[in-house]
């Protein structure tokens, strides 16, 4: 324990991390008072705390909570393989990347956001245009950087292979997939967090479901601890997201050298 | 070591497309390597001493004439051609054993043969202790042997080696040289030997090809007369050993100034 340095280190950022969150949660609760900032613009900890414990008895926090988690975990997976597919056929086809790449810029440059209300009118207040906004949200990081780990695999490699006389199948799946995993989960992170994103945005387009319809709710109501709440929550779905991916990446990465997987 | 040839290069020409006109790389090129024989290949920078491994593994079609393996005009890549290069090319996500295992694995040789065979080499360059380590975990030294260790896998009968050793410090280099040197005596495997050190082209092999820089021509061939072709240590104590650097030196003009001697 003691004489490591390493451990010394991460039992001090440790330390630090929770004095600095000790100290938000005081500066929250008695900083607005202390400056005159009124509740309702922001309301202290204690009564964002109060609103969650009523809203997870009355307004179905945890139905809504479930449902987003949901749309999100949906629209992350769905996202993820079409834009990993993709990553690999652009990838190991000049060709087909030629043909496609200016369309795939413009969708690329376009907001997806944008399209939210699109698609809620295309599938009214259903679960399915949120899905929809996650998914083309999370397509882009991953197919950008399967595609670009494709294209980058060391040529020299690929001649190893071929002077082994390695079919074009062999070549995909003993080297060329194998070696754009760690990008590909580089592109998973970021998708994780972007799912929650495109899935809010669906919810507060349209629809009676979900952490982002409790969102345009509570501000509706001018109830601000219940923004606060939804904000949160959804950090809370995002955050899990996030660490299923981290989760995943160490034990499909696991050959890697510790310190090329950082902690976040 | 028999008169049988196992690598041939017979007028051996390549040429690449540039810009409008196209670049020489190799130009007219014959020679031939003997069953067990090692033969070096020396020359400058760009002289096309690489274009001609791609074209002996068949990876690269000369622009005119052929190349041959075991009699067989080479078509493409094929089993009796294995080759080694400066990068270890070692898969990050294989274990050492798996990594030597590359190549039977592609040529579909059966599983248990396949770690047999992987094992025996292990043994052989003194890795089994690492078999299930990742490359990361190995020294360049380390990793080079296992580099080695996968070309020897799908047991070629000829190897073409690349500056094989050019990444890995002096001391190093000597103890893979020695290494290399006594596997290729006792597998009797025939070789060609790409290098920039004039040093290991002459403790390690039978005979120098010198190369001119480009077009790549073969202007000149030493033979090698000292014994100990298996103990390259040995022979940098040997007192020939200076003498064949030096000719070396001067064929390919360095210390001299001016142009290297015309063929």
């Amino acid at each position: 324990m003691s004489g490591n340095p390493e451990s010394a280190q991460l039992r001090r950022g440790t330390l630090a991390s929770v004095a600095l969150l000790v100290v938000f949660l005081a500066a929250w609760e008695w900083g607005p008072g202390c400056l005159g900032i009124p509740p309702y613009i922001v309301p202290p900890m204690s009564a964002v705390a109060k609103e969650a414990v009523r809203m997870w008895n009355v307004s179905g926090l945890a139905m809504h909570t479930g449902v987003t988690a949901a749309e999100v975990l949906i629209g992350f997976l769905l996202g993820s393989l079409l834009g990993a597919f993709f990553g690999y056929i652009l990838g190991m086809s000049p060709t087909a990347e030629v043909a496609l790449s200016p369309y795939i810029l413009a969708l690329q440059i376009a907001p997806k956001v944008a399209f939210a209300p699109l698609f809620v009118l295309w599938m009214g207040f259903t679960i399915y245009p949120k899905i929809l906004v996650a998914i083309l949200i999370v397509f882009f990081p991953v197919l950008i950087n399967v595609l670009t780990a494709v294209r980058n695999v060391d040529p020299d490699l690929i001649n190893l292979a071929r002077a082994f006389k390695a079919s074009r199948a062999q070549i995909f799946w003993k080297i060329e997939f194998p070696a754009s995993l760690p990008p590909l989960f580089a592109g998973l992170r970021i998708g994780s967090t972007l799912a929650v994103v495109g899935v809010v945005v669906g919810e507060l387009v349209g629809g009676n479901l979900g952490l982002g319809y409790l969102l345009a709710f509570g501000e509706g109501q001018a109830n601000t601890p219940m923004v606060f709440v939804a904000i949160l929550m959804l950090t809370l779905v995002g955050g899990v997201a996030y660490l299923l991916v981290i989760l995943a990446e160490r034990r499909v990465l696991h050959y890697m050298p510790k310190n090329a997987l950082s902690g976040f | 070591m028999t008169d049988t040839i196992r690598l041939e290069y017979r007028n051996v020409t390549m040429r690449f497309a540039q810009g409008a006109g196209h670049l020489t790389a190799v130009e007219n090129v014959s020679l031939s390597v003997r069953d067990g024989e090692v033969v070096a290949l020396i020359g400058p920078s760009g002289c096309g001493k690489s274009t001609l491994l791609n074209i002996g593994s068949g990876l690269a079609a000369p622009s005119a004439g052929d190349a041959f393996v075991d009699g067989e005009r080479v078509e493409g890549p094929n089993a009796h051609v294995a080759f080694m290069l400066q990068k270890d090319l070692l898969l990050p996500w294989r274990t050492v054993i798996e990594n030597v295992m590359f190549g039977v694995e592609i040529q579909r040789v059966p599983s248990a043969e396949r770690r047999q065979r992987a094992q025996a080499l292990l043994d052989n360059l003194k890795l089994s202790d690492f078999a299930g380590h990742y490359p990361h975990q190995l020294s360049g030294g380390m990793r080079q042997r296992v580099a080695l260790a996968r070309t020897l896998a799908v047991d070629p009968t000829v190897l073409l080696l690349d500056e094989p050793f050019s990444a890995v410090d002096a001391q190093t280099r000597m103890v893979l040289q020695r290494e290399l040197a006594q596997t290729l005596k006792s597998a009797g495997k025939t070789a060609l030997l790409i290098t920039h050190d004039l040093l290991e082209a002459v403790t390690l092999s039978d005979r120098v090809l010198v190369m001119s820089p480009r077009p790549g021509r073969i202007v000149d061939e030493i033979a090698v007369d000292m014994p100990g072709r298996d103990d390259p240590l040995a022979r940098r104590r040997h007192p020939r050993t200076g003498e064949y650097v030096n000719r070396l030196m001067q064929r390919l003009g360095i210390g001299h100034d001016g142009e290297p001697v015309p063929a």
